[in-house]
């Protein structure tokens, strides 16, 4: 019985698995942070990106962002709806940070082939998405200099967890 | 009815003494062959009930249907899903996890290296912050299974996150995890690095057998009492660091817009909640003895109490909680009913061991508005008509 322990004891010693070079992490690792920080050199305008979104998005997302009733929701447009009686969340009106766009676009568009645009090609969908929201001109070049700079509309639209909230009483 | 059963017994009696009795006995055949892997009785067929997105299959939701089952346990295969990307095709020996960023030593694991581990398995329940969404703003669902079925309960087996992370030496600059899955939209969500070290579970098992691909086969993160969403499946990547991702998931869902156009971000406790699940919404009861049964289930600990009220929450009365009632899991409560034929309004509340008291509709509206979406936990009502059947209030 002493034995086993032992034995168990030097196998936990060291770590299972095996060690994770810089060369095998580049690749997996596509987490873009809101400071630019994971932003992968490149660039693209609007202006470039409308004919990706029409041929790649637009069924889904609808030609001007608009989405499909029940399935997909709006990207575009609701800016100032947050506090009516019908809020629009989008990534105009609601999202707080454009390297987000960057990062969902990147990772999980289109939806049926993602991570099948090139790096400058998800630069131009993002600047184009962010143009249907007025946020970005037609002609304006997006980079990973630029795109953390992009002030969006709800940057502090957002607040810590407040719960427990609610104090119901018997 | 005890004058009925007396008489049949008696009958039986006499049957059992064989004397003078001509009636042939009853013939029956050989059963049925054995099954390699068991399947239910033909005669059940309670099912999940389905939303998929149209041109993304995969994509959507299905839930449990509370209504049809017993007990704390959600049978693997009628178990909730949300599922954002669809369902990959993992290969296990193929499968690998990186866990990477602000660690010591950057590590690969595949599945035997995680299953060397000590394993450590406890039963937990699972619900999706999206959990009655329309409860809330105003789209009452019919029944308790499109109410409240992206509810789950379930054993999971696995190693616990901080027995791997001992090994790796987390940096004491890391404040957040960022948990990645391996699906076709590498859905990833940021988890303070407290939540990593305290229970956090690398899981899969799924009562007793390898988790089903629709639960993240082969490996998921396991939250105990934390929103389904940030219990990330196919996990595949764990990295390390200062900040969190404010991935897609984690600002544009997932976070709880307020009354004042302010949203709450980070939510990721599921507040105390009860709900009957019979009789309720679908069913048609006759007059009589009932057992009104259902299901709560804190975020915070064990459930200490849950009270039942049949005229809309005037009175109220304690039900029985089946023992034990475990932390962080589904309890079950019940509550013998003579029904009198009346209308009626059922309802339950709970009260978990920080004392917190689930809150009515109309308190959490009054605090939250009607857009806040997530984490929506508040008592369920049924209506019983004169004539039997159960509604949505």
């Amino acid at each position: 019985m002493f034995k086993v322990l032992l034995l168990c004891a030097a196998a936990f010693a060291q770590p299972k698995g095996r060690p994770a070079s810089p060369a095998e992490i580049a690749p997996r690792d596509i987490t873009v942070f809101a400071d630019g920080r994971g932003l992968p050199p490149g660039k693209g305008r609007a202006s470039e990106g409308a004919a990706i979104y029409k041929s790649k998005c637009a069924e889904c997302h609808n030609d001007r962002g608009e989405g499909r009733e029940g399935q997909y929701p709006p990207i575009a447009g609701g800016i100032g709806s947050l506090t009516s009686t019908k809020p629009r969340k989008t990534v105009g009106s609601y999202w707080p940070y454009a390297t987000t766009v960057f990062d969902y676009i990147r990772r999980a568009m289109p939806f049926d082939h993602p991570r099948t645009l090139s790096t400058n090609e998800v630069y131009a969908v993002t600047a184009f998405v962010l143009h249907l929201n007025g946020i970005t001109a037609l002609d304006e070049e997006l980079s990973e200099k630029t795109l953390p700079k992009v002030a969006m509309p709800n940057r502090d639209g957002f607040v810590p967890d407040k719960r427990p909230d609610i104090r119901s009483k018997r | 009815m005890k004058k009925e059963r007396r008489r049949f017994l008696a009958l039986g009696a006499g049957v059992m003494t064989g004397s003078g009795c001509k009636a042939p006995i009853e013939k029956s055949e050989s059963g049925a062959h054995m099954r390699a892997y068991g399947e239910r009785s033909p005669h059940e067929n309670t099912v999940r009930v389905i939303r998929e997105l149209t041109k993304s299959p995969g994509t959507g939701s299905s839930r449990t249907p509370h209504a049809d089952l017993f007990g704390t346990i959600t049978p693997s295969a009628l178990h909730f899903e949300r599922h954002h990307s669809g369902v990959p095709s993992i290969d296990p020996a193929k499968h690998e996890l990186l866990i990477h960023g602000l660690v010591e030593k950057p590590t690969v694991f595949t599945m035997a290296d995680l299953k060397a581990f000590p394993s450590f398995s406890r039963i937990y329940f699972l619900e999706c912050g999206g959990n009655s969404i329309g409860d809330q703003s105003g789209n009452t669902q019919p029944d308790v299974q499109r109410s409240h079925g992206l509810l789950s309960c379930t054993e999971w087996t696995g190693v616990p996150l901080k027995t791997v992370l001992r090994e790796l030496g987390v940096k004491t600059e890391a404040k957040w995890m960022i948990a990645e899955g391996a699906d076709a939209g590498r859905m990833a969500r940021s988890i303070p690095v407290e939540k990593t070290l305290d229970d956090a579970l690398l899981a899969y098992g799924q009562n007793g057998e390898a988790l089903r691909p629709e639960q993240g086969y082969p490996l998921r993160l396991l939250l105990p009492g934390w929103e389904g969403n940030t219990n990330v499946k196919w996990l595949h990547r764990l990295e390390f660091a200062t900040d969190p991702a404010m991935s897609a998931k984690e600002t544009g869902y997932y976070t709880e817009l307020g009354k004042d156009g302010k949203a709450q971000i980070f939510t990721f406790i599921m507040e105390a909640r009860s709900v009957i699940t019979r009789p309720s919404g679908g069913h048609t009861i006759t007059p009589g003895f009932h057992e009104i049964t259902g299901l709560a289930w804190t975020g915070r600990g064990r459930i200490t109490r849950v009270e039942v009220s049949a005229d809309g929450g005037k009175t109220w009365a304690d039900a029985a909680l089946q023992e034990p009632v475990l932390p962080l899991a589904v309890a079950r409560f019940r509550m013998p009913w003579e029904w009198d034929g009346k209308p009626a309004v059922l309802q339950s509340r709970c009260t978990d061991e920080t004392g917190y008291l689930q809150p009515t509709h109309d308190e959490i509206i009054e605090v939250r508005g009607h857009f806040s979406n997530y984490h929506y936990n508040a008592i369920k009502p049924w209506r019983v008509a004169a004539d039997g059947k159960v509604t949505h209030v």
